[in-house]
């Protein structure tokens, strides 16, 4: 098995887990390293560019357009694909996409894969059920590799192993590769995934692998990245397996445009990423003689029907709204308990549970739109956090249990004393009389119970004054008379 | 003076203004009036239900839009001293106003939120002024609320304000677009992660070496206030408008 599962279903709550992973000062010192250097270059490569907010706006209206009409942009995509010789197969969620891999991989006849980089394969959890059914998945991406050997979870949706430093990495190449005398600079652990890599491409002669985008009008499929293990992956084999969440269509290959200049500056900094890879069926002669493509729902037709939750899937997957997210930045995205993690991922993991599981994900936010400010297609995430709130709320407080919700009763309460002016003065006047106890002598309260008690667990809070505004508005205007 | 029509404006001061930073409020009128406008207080205000609404209570808010609306519809200007409850209305007001199905509401909203202004707005953009008149002779640091940073646009405008000040020392702070960690009920749900991000924030303020953090919403101010205090900073928080309601001849 390769290592402990992010499963929404059995995560902890997020605060929860995050205080566990702040306690692991290396982990935070890690993620800050590795998402401000991201986060500077970001901004330098999106501040040169003179029309990035009509970019930014472009992306929007072609993912919202490409939602509007999904069916059949699908449609389209799968007979291009199928006229290409690529063959087309659907998968409703993920256990019927993990077995359409299996029997694929199985009928072509190899016990091993080597894997692009593929948020969609660690959604399913693909790589322990090639493992149950004897077939051996090799990570190629340099970030999951790491994870894979060091049986770890990923943590990041473009930098996996962002959590860990070269010292680390250097210890798990080690231990794994029976390397007792690999040096630590990054040159020296390149070199030795390069070779412990390369065998690989050489010898196994099935691929499987994600998509950053999949081209309705020509039945193309693109994927982008960094080291080229990819462009190994797409050339070599002879069976290219891509599994894609039916999101990622865009109607025309002119929409690459404006999809490949936002997603390399967002996600990594770069004017434009190292390697474009965009193949379109198959070719006598040049590449894998066999293409499939499964494209798979798994909950994401549930999150199109939501008019206000659906603009999450206008997702492209660049992270920038994790390296931008104060709370991402303190606990790593393990804390999330999923691999969508940061901001996209409270919005997007708990629609993909159909809100089911990871209810604590949208309160984990100060809702300070940051992630929003860098979106390169411009998903309101503060928004979509607020309206999975109100979900969650409804969840919480329906039937007869809901009667007995702290929280909500404490809501409905102060709700109450807002709707009338009489009531919310006398709602002042008995704060004053009930913080008397807990008030110091210099008019400060170190300790406030029950739910407040959160707040005085790092901060104090003053005294009422004696005097309300309202009150002293009144007095003035009666003086004034 | 200056030429600016003296208007009728009607002061929603936020129910934690009210009830927690009174001072901040009378601090207000004393600039507006200063200035030469009049100021209203419509006395039926309570909450812009911001808190109900952030935290998922959305059926809860939707009175209290109402209410907000019957109370300020007749405004010439409303001025709050809050970039958060400002943002929750210009943010969701049209979109609560479309879900609670009446016309007459949502045109009533649509109407009254071009003359709704953050308090540092209604100076800056309404009015078109830096300068107000004000005196404060004090090492100052400017704490941008995300609210106001990211949702209301204010750019430099609270800078520009404090920048007119006579005998200020205005310190800039280091990371000033991160957010201080309060985020309403996050403060309390996510305890760990708030008070990480509190602490970088106190810590950015106390490396100004500034006497007092300003900012143009006391919520984040009194985030930052309790731990400042709880730690024995002797760095004090006040509101933007406390500042620009100081004069030569009432302070020292």
């Amino acid at each position: 098995m390769s290592g402990a599962i992010l499963d929404p279903r059995t995560a902890p709550t997020f605060p929860m887990a995050a205080k566990m992973a702040m306690g692991d000062l290396q982990l935070r010192q890690n993620v800050r390293h590795a998402t401000d250097v991201i986060r500077a270059k970001r901004a330098q490569v999106v501040n040169e560019m003179p029309d990035w907010q009509e970019l930014r706006e472009a992306g929007k209206k072609i993912r919202q357009h490409t939602m509007e009409h999904l069916d059949y942009y699908l449609q389209e995509f799968e007979a291009n694909c199928t006229h290409a010789g690529g063959v087309v197969h659907w998968a409703r969620d993920a256990e019927e996409a993990r077995h359409i891999i299996v029997q694929l991989v199985k009928a072509s006849g190899s016990s091993e894969v080597i894997k692009i980089k593929s948020m969609t394969t660690e959604e399913i959890q693909l790589n322990p059920a090639l493992e149950a059914a004897g077939i051996h998945p090799f990570e190629t991406d340099l970030a999951e590799l790491i994870i894979q050997l060091g049986q770890d979870r990923p943590s990041h949706i473009v930098v996996p192993a962002l959590h860990k430093n070269r010292h680390q990495i250097r210890e798990i190449f080690q231990r794994e590769m029976d390397l007792p005398e690999l040096g630590e600079r990054p040159q020296d652990l390149a070199d030795a995934a390069r070779i412990f890599l390369r065998e690989k491409f050489l010898r196994v002669k099935t691929g499987v692998s994600g998509a950053n985008f999949l081209i309705a009008e020509t039945g193309g499929v693109c994927v982008v990245e960094s080291e080229g293990n990819g462009r190994m992956c797409l050339t070599l084999p002879d069976t290219l397996i891509t599994v894609a969440g039916i999101d990622k269509v865009l109607p025309r290959f002119q929409d690459l445009e404006v999809m490949l200049q936002l997603l390399p500056r967002s996600a990594t900094g770069e004017r434009m990423n190292p390697y474009n890879s965009i193949w379109t069926g198959v070719h006598a002669g040049d590449g894998p003689r066999a293409f499939h493509v499964v494209l798979m729902d798994n909950a994401r037709t549930v999150v199109l029907a939501d008019p206000e939750g659906r603009q999450t899937l206008h997702c492209i997957r660049c992270a920038a709204c994790q390296n931008a997210c104060p709370v991402y930045t303190q606990t790593g995205g393990h804390a999330y308990g999923s691999v969508y993690a940061g901001p996209i991922g409270a919005i997007l993991t708990p629609q993909l549970q159909e809100m089911h599981h990871a209810q604590s994900l949208p309160y984990a936010s100060s809702l300070c739109g940051a992630c929003y400010e860098v979106c390169p297609v411009k998903i309101n995430i503060p928004e979509v956090l607020i309206h999975l709130r109100n979900k969650v709320v409804k969840q919480n407080t329906a039937g007869f249990a809901g009667l007995f919700d702290v929280e909500a009763g404490a809501m409905k309460a102060m709700a109450m004393i807002f709707r009338s002016e009489r009531r919310f003065r006398a709602a002042q006047r008995l704060g004053r009389i009930a913080e008397r106890p807990i008030v110091d002598k210099e008019g400060w309260i170190g300790w406030l119970p029950g739910l407040l008690g959160g707040w005085t667990q790092s901060r104090d809070l003053q005294e009422m004054p004696k005097e309300t505004f309202r009150d002293w508005w009144k007095k003035r205007d009666a003086d004034d008379q | 003076m200056h030429e600016e029509i003296a208007l009728r404006v009607a002061l929603f001061i936020a129910c934690y203004n009210d009830t927690l930073f009174p001072e901040t409020g009378k601090a207000v009128v004393r600039v507006l009036e200063r200035l030469g406008h009049t100021v209203e207080f419509p006395a039926g205000q309570t909450c812009c239900g911001q808190m109900h609404y952030n935290t998922g209570y959305q059926a809860e808010a939707m009175p209290l839009l109402e209410r907000f609306v019957a109370q300020f519809k007749h405004a010439e200007a409303v001025v709050v001293p809050s970039s958060s409850c400002v943002a929750m209305m210009r943010d969701h007001y049209p979109k609560m106003a479309d879900q609670i199905g009446k016309l007459s509401l949502t045109v009533e909203v649509e109407k009254l939120l071009p003359r709704v202004f953050e308090f540092s707005e209604f100076l800056t953009k309404r009015l078109g002024l830096e300068d107000v008149g004000a005196y404060y002779p004090h090492r100052v640091t400017y704490h941008a609320s995300c609210h106001g940073l990211r949702n209301l646009m204010l750019g430099d405008g609270p800078i520009r304000l404090l920048k007119a000040v006579r005998g200020i020392d205005l310190v800039e702070i280091d990371d000033s677009e991160q957010c201080c960690g309060f985020g309403g009920t996050f403060a309390m749900k996510n305890v760990e992660v708030s008070s990480a991000m509190l602490a970088e924030k106190v810590a950015a303020v106390l490396n100004t070496k500034a006497q007092a953090c300003t900012a143009c919403d006391n919520s984040c101010l009194m985030h930052v206030q309790g731990a400042l205090h709880r730690q024995r900073t002797g760095v004090k928080t006040l509101h933007l408008a406390e500042i620009l309601a100081g004069e030569e001849r009432s302070t020292l």
